[in-house]
């Protein structure tokens, strides 16, 4: 279908000249990923290797857009990552700034993600995964690929899964289509370990593997804060030593999934302090007493009798 | 005989990247763009097959190109043409629609003239490409 008689438009356009030496304070500025960092450490607490580990990916990719000016870089550099840790660690918190800093640096062109788990990829009859997957893909470019609990797409009890047809396609995409998508893989630590160790293709195409660690105790708390200052609310003093015991008492049950379990024991702790309001009509309320949270509701929790607060059990 | 209908008619065929660029607005405009084939020049043939689905919620171009290349692949000896579908209420339609692929040799029209009463004559035109069967038109 080539009509070289007909193209429309001939491509050689002037040049635009290679520049020889490059301001680096002004080009870090014009990006403008600075804010974009301060704001992952605002409003992430904690996960300091992960914080460090995106300073570094973050300057890498700077240094390559200003080789790629120098026209010094000639192949494009792979952005594929993946994220393990403990539920409720940020792994997905993290993937939207990710795919913000990859937008603002110019290596994805739109930077919005696409979510997806098994369930969007895998099909559930012969011949369906394909289209599936590749529609995904599809909608996928130009952005990020978050992928959550990737380890489910390959199940070796059977054979038959279609499961590794997804991630052949995958793969074949990830490798090809480099430029025009970035797939984030995400998932626990030890389960992503046995994932990769089966399928050694992956492993090899993803050039970044981040760890996020557990939060502390202390961390704990401030992202409670945090959660709970978005929402104009406070912790009383005695509020505050209640709850420092409820962590440590809660993490020390089965099911403790870091922020996410924080931010459940809040819900039901909002819940508590509505209710105790709610219970004396006759009076005026302030808005202090609207915002603040007392030791009562927070002691009220079943995790201080010995109980499991794990929201899928209680009543 | 060069073949011409929908948008950019007066142009010379699109490359690649102005392709891309135009996929890329009916995107940014909201709309589906899907990929028709044919190989049936006629200009009232309406009825192209479709290369697979309408892609609906697609943000970038890169998706749809490498459909294009994928069904050049296939039916690189066909016209194939791209239409951008509008589906915000009130509209409800194709927006635009222009051809992104052409088969190498276009043999053109021939006009019959058939003679009715009364010396009246009626005018037809008929694709010498469509004298072969459906699949065997171009071969390139």
């Amino acid at each position: 279908m080539a009509h070289s008689n007909l193209q429309a438009v001939p491509s050689d356009v002037p040049r635009e000249e290679v520049p020889s030496s490059v301001d680096l304070r002004r080009e870090f500025e014009t990006v403008d990923i600075a804010s974009i960092l301060a704001q992952l450490d605002r409003e992430l607490i904690g996960l300091v290797p992960v914080k460090t580990r995106i300073r570094e990916i973050a300057s890498l990719l700077l240094v390559e857009r200003i080789r790629r000016k120098m026209s010094l870089a000639s192949t494009y550099p792979t952005l594929h990552m993946s994220f393990t840790g403990n539920p409720g660690t940020g792994k997905t918190t993290v993937a939207l700034r990710m795919a913000g800093i990859l937008h603002r640096l110019g290596f994805v062109r739109r930077g919005h993600v696409i979510n997806v788990t098994r369930d969007d990829l895998v099909g559930q009859y012969i011949g369906h995964t394909a289209p599936k997957t590749k529609e995904i893909l599809k909608k996928a470019m130009g952005g990020v690929l978050f992928i959550d609990e990737a380890y489910y797409l390959y199940r070796p009890e059977n054979e038959r899964d279609y499961g590794q047809e997804a991630i052949e396609i995958l793969l074949q995409v990830m490798e090809s289509q480099r430029e025009d998508l970035v797939v984030i893989l995400a998932g626990y630590t030890d389960r992503m370990e046995r994932f990769f160790r089966s399928n050694p293709g992956f492993r090899s195409r993803i050039a970044h593997h981040v760890d996020f660690p557990d939060y502390t105790d202390a961390e704990l708390l401030a992202i409670a804060e945090l959660m709970l200052a978005e929402q104009n609310y406070r912790l009383s003093p005695d509020a505050r030593e209640a709850f420092i015991r409820y962590i440590a008492l809660r993490k020390a049950q089965p099911l403790f999934s870091n922020a996410r379990s924080i931010r459940n024991a809040l819900d039901r702790i909002r819940l508590r302090q509505a209710n105790r309001l709610v219970s004396n009509l006759d009076r005026i309320l302030t808005s202090d007493e609207l915002t603040s949270i007392e030791a009562g509701d927070v002691l009220a929790s079943r995790v201080f009798s010995g109980g499991s607060d794990n929201p899928a059990r209680q009543s | 005989m060069r073949i011409t209908q929908g948008c950019f008619s007066f142009l010379p065929d699109l490359t690649d990247d102005q392709i891309k660029s135009q996929v890329q607005y009916c995107l940014d405009k909201g709309w589906a763009v899907n990929i028709e084939f044919t190989d049936d020049p006629h200009p009232r043939n309406t009825y192209w097959e479709m290369w697979g689905l309408p892609m609906f919620d697609l943000r970038d171009a890169a998706g749809i190109m490498k459909e294009l290349a994928d069904c050049r692949r296939v039916y690189g000896d066909r016209y194939i043409r791209l239409s951008g579908f509008d589906s915000s209420h009130g509209w409800e339609s194709v927006r635009i629609s222009f051809i992104v692929n052409r088969p190498k040799e276009e043999p053109g029209f021939r006009l019959e003239r058939q003679e009715a009463a009364g010396r009246n004559i009626r005018y037809s035109t008929r694709a010498y490409a469509t004298e072969h069967p459906e699949g065997e038109r171009y071969q390139s």
